[in-house]
This record gives C-alpha cells, sequence and structure tokens, in this order.
C-alpha cells in the first residue's frame, strides 16, 4: 500500500483523526505529574478565591503557602528523605456544590492531605469525599458542630466550634453586654445557621429572652425590610450569623434605619474587611474569634509580622491555615510518612504550639484549645475585649 | 397579628425598592410592546451600568478632588447613562434587528446570548470581587408619620418619580412618543404613515437603557456596593414587575415596579408572622413571585392590562 493511499481520506475524517490526536496529548499533559514524583507531597488549600469571600480566602491561601514557603526552606524530611511541598490550590467560591467538585478534583491529583475548606458549608460535603478515599483533612475555619459530629476519621479543625463559641456569645451578650432583648439573624448557611442557635440557646438560657428570629441568604445585600422588622421588637443586640460581605452592609442600614442597637457577630464578621465595608457604622461592634490574639501565643508577633510583610494585612483566619499546614506536615514528619493512612493516628494524638493556640485534638477531631477572644471595633479597629477560657499555660508566653 | 408600628417604615422601604423595580421594568415592557420580544440581556444593563458608574466614581474619588459628593455621582450616572445607551443600541442593531422576520424564538435565544455574553465581558473587566460605593452622599435622616427615611431613600423616590413622569409626557405629549405609541400598535401600519419603525425601535431601546444605567447607579447606592452578579435577579424581578402592570403597558410597569417593591418589602417584614415562623423572611422572593402567579391567575393580562402590537 502507498504512502498516498494510507492518508486518503475525505477531509473530515483526517479532520477527527487530529482532533482526536489532540485531545489525547492534552489529557497526557495532566497536574498529576508533579504529585506522582516521589520526592514531592502535594498538599490540598481550597477556599473561596473569587466572589464576595474572596478576600477570605485568598488570606487562607496565603496563610497556608508561608507556613509550606518556610517548611521547603527549613527543609521537610519524611522517612529519611528530604521532600518539597506543593500547594495545590481550588476555589470552592464557597458553594457546597462546588466545594465537592474541587474535592474529588483533589483527590484524582492525589493529594497527602487538605488544608480546608473555608466555609463549613463547604468543609462539610467535601468532607465524605475526602473520608471515603482516607485523605486527612483540616479546615482553618469552619466552626459547625456537624462538621467533626459526623464521626469522619478525617476531618480534624484548628478552630473551636460553634457550640463553644455560640455558647460564649450567647453568655456575652447577656453577662456582659447587659443585652435582656436580643435579635437574631442568620445568613441559612451550615455556619451561620448553626452558630445562631447555638447562640440562641446560650441567650436563653443565661437569661436572655430573644424578640426576634430572621433570615436572609449569603448573597443577599439588602436587609431593610428584617432590620424593620426587627426594629419594632426594640432589642438590645442584634447578632449576625454570618460572615463580614453582608454584616457590613447591614450594619449600615441598621444605623440608616434609626436602630441603635448593639451589634453583635462571631468569627465571619471579625475582619478588617467588615470595618472597611461597614465604615464609621460599624463602630462599637462586637465579635468574637476563637483562639487568643497573636501576642499571647509564642511565635504569634513573629508571624504577624512575617505575614504582613509578605502578604499584607491579615483578614482572619490566616494564622489558622498557618497553623492548620504546620501541624499536618509536623505530623507527617513524625509518623515518618506523607501517607495519611499512616499520619493520620500521629496526627489525633499531636501536641504542639500554634500561633492561635496550643494545638491538640479531642476524639472527634476538634481542637482541644477552646478559648475564645471578644473583639470591639473603637477608632476604626479591632480591640481586645476580653478573654474568655484561655487555657495557655502562663509560663509559655 | 397585628399590623405593627413598624407598618410606614415598611411601606418606606418597599416604595424606594418598587421605584428602582420600575425604572428597570419600563426597558422591558417598551420592548416588548413593540417588538414582543422580552430583552433578557436588559438585566445585565443595569448591571453595567452600576459597574461603569462605580469605576467612574471611584476614579474621582482617588484623585482627592474637593467636589461635592453627589456632584461625582451624577457625573458617574451621566457617564454610565451614556454607555449603557451606547450598549442598547448596540444589541437592537447588531443582534436584534437582523431576526426582525425571524421566528420569534430565535431573537429570544439570542436575548438570553447576549445577557450571557455581558456577564461574562463584565467578569473579565471586574471580576466577581463586589465594587464598594464610596461615602460621599450626605447621610441625613429624618422621621415621617414613625418611619425613619434617609435622604438617599428620599432622592431614589424623587428621581425615579421624575423620570417616570418625563417618560410619560415624552410618549404622551411629543411626535417621537406618538411615533413610539403608532409604531407599538402596529409597526406596519406606522411604515405607512410615514414613521420609520426602525429609528422609533432605536429610540426605545435607547430609552429603556438609560433607566436602566439610573436603576443600577440607585441599586450600587443603596446597596452600597455593586458586582457583575446583580444583575440577573433584578433583571428578573423588574421583567415580573412589568408582567404585573401589564406588559407592554408603560403605565403598567410603573405600577407594577411600585406594587412588586412594596409587597416584597411587606413580605420580608411580616411573613414570619403570617406563617407562624414555618416560612422566614428569606423567602421574601418566593413571596413576590407568588404574588405575582396569583395576580397572573386571576387577571392574566396584568394589573392595567397588556399591550401588545398587532402583527397583521
Amino acid at each position: 500500500m502507498t504512502v498516498s493511499r494510507v492518508f486518503q481520506g475525505s477531509t473530515l475524517n483526517i479532520a477527527a483523526a487530529i482532533t482526536v490526536a489532540f485531545a489525547a496529548l492534552l489529557g497526557a499533559c495532566g497536574r498529576t505529574s508533579v504529585c506522582d514524583k516521589p520526592d514531592v507531597v502535594c498538599i490540598g488549600s481550597v477556599a473561596p478565591l473569587t466572589g464576595p469571600q474572596a478576600h477570605l480566602g485568598r488570606d487562607n491561601d496565603n496563610g497556608v503557602r508561608l507556613a509550606v514557603e518556610e517548611l521547603n526552606a527549613q527543609g521537610v524530611s519524611i522517612g529519611g528523605k528530604i521532600v518539597r511541598l506543593e500547594v495545590l490550590s481550588e476555589d470552592d467560591q464557597a458553594d457546597p456544590k462546588t466545594g465537592t467538585i474541587v474535592a474529588q478534583k483533589l483527590v484524582d491529583a492525589k493529594v497527602k492531605g487538605v488544608i480546608g475548606h473555608l466555609n463549613s458549608g463547604t468543609s462539610i460535603p467535601a468532607s465524605k469525599i475526602y473520608s471515603d478515599n482516607n485523605i486527612v483533612q483540616i479546615s482553618p475555619s469552619a466552626t459547625a458542630v456537624k462538621y467533626t459530629a459526623q464521626g469522619l476519621k478525617t476531618a480534624f479543625r484548628v478552630m473551636t466550634n460553634d457550640s463553644r463559641q455560640g455558647k460564649v456569645l450567647g453568655e456575652f451578650a447577656v453577662t456582659k453586654l447587659g443585652a435582656k432583648k436580643a435579635a437574631i439573624i442568620d445568613d441559612r448557611t451550615s455556619y451561620g445557621q448553626g452558630l445562631a442557635d447555638e447562640v440562641e440557646k446560650a441567650i436563653k438560657a443565661s437569661g436572655g429572652e430573644v424578640v426576634a428570629r430572621e433570615y436572609t441568604t449569603d448573597r443577599e445585600k439588602e436587609f431593610r425590610s428584617i432590620l424593620t422588622s426587627i426594629k419594632g421588637k426594640n432589642p438590645d443586640v442584634i447578632f449576625y450569623g454570618g460572615m463580614d460581605p453582608q454584616g457590613g452592609p447591614m450594619v449600615k442600614q441598621m444605623r440608616s434605619l434609626g436602630i441603635k442597637a448593639q451589634f453583635l457577630g462571631g468569627d465571619g464578621m471579625q475582619s478588617a474587611e467588615f470595618i472597611k465595608l461597614g465604615e464609621a457604622d460599624a463602630e462599637g461592634t462586637v465579635a468574637s474569634s476563637p483562639g487568643v490574639p497573636p501576642d499571647n501565643m509564642p511565635g504569634g508577633k513573629a508571624f504577624v509580622e512575617k505575614f504582613t510583610k509578605k502578604y499584607g494585612q491579615i483578614q482572619i483566619y490566616a494564622p489558622y491555615a498557618y497553623d492548620a499546614t504546620m501541624t499536618l506536615v509536623d505530623a507527617m514528619k513524625r509518623a515518618d510518612s506523607s501517607d495519611p493512612v499512616k499520619y493520620r493516628d500521629v496526627l489525633a494524638g499531636i501536641q504542639r504550639d500554634g500561633v492561635t493556640s496550643p494545638i491538640s485534638f479531642d476524639e472527634k477531631g476538634d481542637i482541644k484549645a477552646a478559648a475564645i477572644t471578644m473583639y470591639r471595633v473603637k477608632n476604626g479597629k479591632w480591640e481586645i475585649l476580653s478573654i474568655v477560657g484561655d487555657t495557655t499555660p502562663k509560663d509559655k508566653k | 397579628m397585628e399590623i405593627s408600628a413598624e407598618l410606614p417604615q415598611h411601606l418606606v422601604n418597599g416604595l424606594v425598592l418598587g421605584s428602582i423595580y420600575a425604572l428597570v421594568a419600563l426597558g422591558y415592557t417598551m420592548v416588548y410592546g413593540i417588538l414582543e420580544l422580552i430583552n433578557f440581556a436588559h438585566g445585565e444593563i443595569t448591571m453595567m451600568g452600576a459597574m461603569v458608574a462605580l469605576a467612574v466614581i471611584t476614579a474621582l474619588v482617588g484623585e482627592g478632588s474637593t467636589v461635592p459628593g453627589f456632584v461625582i455621582v451624577l457625573v458617574g450616572l451621566g457617564v454610565a447613562v451614556v454607555i449603557c445607551m451606547a450598549l442598547g443600541f448596540v444589541i437592537e442593531r447588531v443582534a436584534y434587528r437582523p431576526l426582525r422576520r425571524a421566528p420569534r424564538l430565535a431573537a429570544l435565544i439570542t436575548a438570553i446570548g447576549i445577557s450571557i455574553i455581558f456577564q461574562a465581558a463584565a467578569l473579565l473587566i471586574w471580576s466577581s470581587k463586589p465594587i464598594k460605593f464610596p461615602k460621599i452622599l450626605p447621610e441625613a435622616q429624618f422621621e415621617l408619620a414613625g418611619a425613619t427615611i434617609s435622604a438617599l431613600q428620599l432622592a431614589i423616590v424623587l428621581l425615579s418619580f421624575l423620570l417616570m413622569a418625563a417618560l410619560w409626557v415624552l410618549v404622551q405629549r411629543t411626535r417621537i412618543g406618538r411615533a413610539m405609541r403608532a409604531t407599538a400598535q402596529s409597526p406596519e401600519l406606522a411604515g405607512l404613515m410615514g414613521i420609520n419603525p426602525n429609528y422609533v425601535i432605536s429610540i426605545t431601546f435607547v430609552l429603556g437603557a438609560a433607566l436602566a444605567a439610573v436603576a443600577g447607579v440607585m441599586v450600587a447606592a443603596y446597596d452600597t456596593q455593586a458586582d457583575t452578579y446583580m444583575g440577573s435577579l433584578l433583571g428578573l424581578k423588574a421583567f415580573t414587575a412589568a408582567v404585573l402592570g401589564g406588559i407592554g403597558n408603560i403605565a403598567g410597569a410603573m405600577v407594577g415596579g411600585i406594587v412588586l417593591g412594596v409587597v416584597e418589602s411587606l413580605g420580608a417584614g411580616y411573613i414570619g408572622g403570617l406563617t407562624g415562623g414555618f416560612l422566614g423572611s428569606h423567602y421574601k422572593d418566593v413571596f413576590a413571585f407568588f404574588v405575582l402567579i396569583l395576580v397572573l391567575v386571576f387577571r392574566p393580562t396584568g394589573l392595567l392590562g397588556e399591550r401588545v402590537a398587532e402583527r397583521a
């Protein structure tokens, strides 16, 4: 058969053949190539990198990257060899559906551990995927109780969960802020709803009265209707279970309606962005943040300096993302293996100092340290109001 | 369930929301009246107006000028209106005019396509991060009949009503308005009367787009931010308002917009009490659309009756 005979055929067939060949070539260029190398350990990092919470997601991602850079510079030795850590960043857009898609992507890319996700609403569905594939997951910021209550062996977090945070917030509102009547708004996400429910329980348990319970969504920007309803019930304090892209406009709309109540929020609102969005109306807002202030932790001040120099102002969770990454790699080093099946048990029993608090986990995967810091906005900045339940040993300063 | 003391405030909030919906609804209704086309891209034009205006305003504020806040906003508004008018004109010429004789479905799909293109273009230019509205407008408040009204709320309602009145005068009392009404009744017959229907249709799109631009800036100021996704839900609600009032009917769009805004505001405020806590205030959109369905079941042509062209 002559060469010309072989290449005879309609243009359509030739075009199809070329397309197939091209696709095959593209398919061969996968990301997995870098994670398959024997001296590379891939760590996944998932957070909303686009959308209204992008500033928080980038913050988390930067925390992970700072930790990885430091570790690579020091040289990480696992199983007698020097390995290089690689970060695979994924964007889950704070959307539960996207969260499961990127979780599967990371699983297919054969990561050895995941720092993420940022939101409880995405961490919870993703945790099942990681658990099914035996990949350890440490969340720096998911605080919904359900995340560790599912009984998954691979789900951990370095931030106190909402049953504790909600309890502290509720008690603080009644005992320290003197609230007798409270209104509660939540954004109906796993995080917002869970935290709001806990706060409601705690307020009632402390003798306060919950006069209104209103709801919104995590994409809404117009709150005047629900705030007007709340105004009629005359609460002393309004608590919002949700994130800062809503909290900021919400407090502005509160004041523009003439509502003078104290505004209270959880860790999702305790950020620089909240003050930027709320402007002068943010003044006086009180919000909680699990953990202790950086100055109270060994290495805390140094971390703030390092991070701010490289990435600018810390939003909320960067220190937790840093701690989560450091703890993950520490467990790998102590277990002498990057295989999650092997280092998972070491991680469960680990004890080390992070920059946010001492780190050790209980049998569910929750961090044992339970300190919560209350902050208030004063003169356009978050000021420490009080620290509740500080369990850092006093001599370790 | 007692009518609470907060009813005046709910009504005020609803009136402000409704005025914004009315401005956007006018664009939908005018185009539908002439072409029987739902211009799905209209919501995205509103978004473009907001984003362009905010870009201009942010740039001007960054210059550190001593010009009063509302002048900066007016400049941003002016630029947004001009750009949106151009966008409206271009869409009509490039996408809808070639399909004038094609089946209605083709134009509808094209409209959806244009809306997707606009949203994607906006994402490329501005990404999905919301742009903040700078704090340059006066923040005065005053009390009226038990409601706290802010200067911005008053400005939005006054400006909307002014523009609606101006449009009404234009359509009812001027030559071009007569031409628009004639073309809305029947483009072919209007052509026989010496009216250039293409010219009238372009004017309609341009006017609608201008109003949408103003509405976009109002939303950006009221919500203190704008992002590239704000157009879809707003467009859907405004189209709902147009249908509620009677599609093709300009007065209907105005009435429908106000009614929808008030219903949504009252719904969000009272739905928890009405349903004994079963449905919460996050169902306010559901409530609004539910009312639309009820109205259409009992009055299919909308509150004021529809006005669509007779295709001879």
